[in-house]
């Protein structure tokens, strides 16, 4: 990272690893749960919640001397609304076909505690490009844990990813009968679908994560 | 620095100017917008009526629209009269397919007429009955169309909604669900509705048995199923005394 300071670079590293929203802060559960029951949502999700908590932090950094400070959870919450809605717009004149496809993750933005909480950690005390480096960084964090998800979901719950068939046909035709891993007598596990699931496997990243990080592990 | 920001006044001053910024930035996009918008929803509808009766492109497993650009004209093609059915009298209205299904739902739960658009189509010297219908999913709104025979045997059928969670109840829009229903009946043997019912554990996943009245469920996704089921039921049932003037 030859363009950012070590510091900049940080901002956006730290997030991946050892102060990720989800595994270490436990932020942005719900819409891990709600939308990691197939890959491609997982990344839409990604992408959007990267677009919003990046231009979000920069517009609330450059707010935050005019911010009154009892108020400041409402005033967060309209940016990231009005930004939100105003993209949504936009979509449904220009790109109808795209903005139904997004239409689901929405409200799951709007309501996204990682956003309110990097608004409200973060950008509310510093200046606009460290605000905009520690957005990516989180949403980023955020992406990958989704993605990870969202893979081991797909895979196991419905065989597929993004949508591709990758381990052989469930049904196949009359005559062959299942193909590929299904042919042995492989079962879907259709209790990855569920969102539980999302929570367990989340848990097993956390699991994963400390072992090989001991700092991280909290005493008592 | 002791904070100006912190006195009542300037909290109430910046939440109302806050508040009149916001709302007329949003207002005057939306309203410039609207046209837009207002004609993508229109197209939008032709391309559904259109996909239920199978002018659509798809290829083997995607489900895919007639493009935007020729959906007004193959429209007007495919599609040879559109009816309104209100209680027992039935008319042509060529711009029946803008009626909004929510609308009229919500007129006859208040106990007016319930006015309902069918649209007749014609492809390949088959004759299709394409009607909407709308319902409530897990979430939120659901919705589709579905192209009969004149014995309403279902020929294909659209389904769309508004938030179901993706990768379960939103997989009501995919090819492998919404084909399902090609070649079921609506009507039982003695000419009764019955409906279709999206079914758990019906041991036919590839839906050979086309009488049953039932299709394969999601995985996943049993109230969202159950929404498909109950919208067909209440929504198609209206449209039965219209088929049997048809075999008069």
């Amino acid at each position: 990272m030859g363009l950012l300071s070590k510091k900049d670079a940080k901002l956006i590293t730290d997030p991946l690893t050892d102060n990720n929203p989800i595994t270490i802060q436990v932020l942005g559960i719900c819409s891990a749960l709600a939308i990691t029951a197939e890959l491609k949502a997982s990344i839409v999700m990604s992408i959007s919640v990267l677009f919003v908590l990046g231009l979000g932090n920069v517009v609330i950094s450059l707010m935050r001397n005019i911010i009154p400070s009892k108020i400041r959870i409402i005033v967060q919450l309209i940016v990231v609304a009005t930004l939100v809605i105003i993209v949504d717009l936009v979509l449904k004149a220009f790109a109808y076909e795209l903005s139904k496809t997004l239409s689901v993750f929405v409200g799951l933005i709007i309501t996204n505690c990682i956003i309110m909480g990097r608004f409200e950690a973060f950008a509310l005390g510093n200046g606009p490009w460290k605000s905009f480096l520690d957005g990516i960084g989180n949403a980023l964090g955020y992406g990958v844990i989704l993605i990870i998800v969202g893979f081991f979901r797909e895979l196991l719950g419905s065989g597929t990813l993004l949508g591709f068939p990758v381990l052989g046909d469930p049904i196949g035709s009359p005559e062959t009968g299942p193909t590929g891993l299904y042919g042995l007598g492989y079962e879907n596990n259709g209790f990855m679908l569920l969102s539980p699931m999302a929570l367990i496997v989340v848990g097993i990243i956390i699991w994963v994560q400390r072992s090989r990080n001991k700092a991280l592990i909290e005493e008592n | 620095m002791s904070k100006r920001t912190d006195s009542n006044s300037y909290t109430m001053i910046f939440a109302v100017g806050m508040v009149l910024i916001v709302g007329a930035l949003l207002a005057f996009l939306a309203s410039s917008l609207k046209p837009n918008i207002d004609e993508n929803k229109r197209i939008e509808k032709q391309q559904n009526i259109l996909y239920a009766m199978g002018v659509n492109e798809n290829d083997e497993s995607s489900a895919t629209f007639v493009s935007t650009t020729v959906a007004g004209d193959e429209f007007k093609k495919y599609i040879k009269k559109q009816l309104i059915i209100e209680g027992t009298n039935t008319f042509e209205d060529n711009q029946a397919y803008l009626i909004d299904v929510k609308k009229e739902k919500s007129k006859a739960k208040e106990g007016g007429v319930r006015r309902l658009p069918l649209f007749v189509g014609e492809k390949d010297g088959k004759t299709f009955y394409v009607a909407p219908i709308r319902g409530k999913g897990l979430w939120d709104a659901i919705w589709g169309y579905v192209a009969m025979d004149e014995n309403m045997v279902v020929q294909g059928a659209y389904f769309d909604h508004k938030g179901e969670t993706p990768g379960l109840g939103a997989n009501i829009k995919q090819r492998y669900f919404m084909d399902d229903f090609i070649g079921e009946h609506l009507l039982d043997a003695s000419g009764n509705f019955k409906g279709i019912t999206v079914a758990k554990g019906n041991n036919d996943a590839i839906n050979s048995d086309k009488e049953d009245h039932e299709v394969d469920a999601i995985a996943g996704a049993t109230i969202t199923g159950d929404g498909v089921s109950a919208m067909i039921k209440s929504d198609l049932r209206l449209y039965v005394s219209y088929f049997k003037t048809l075999k008069k």
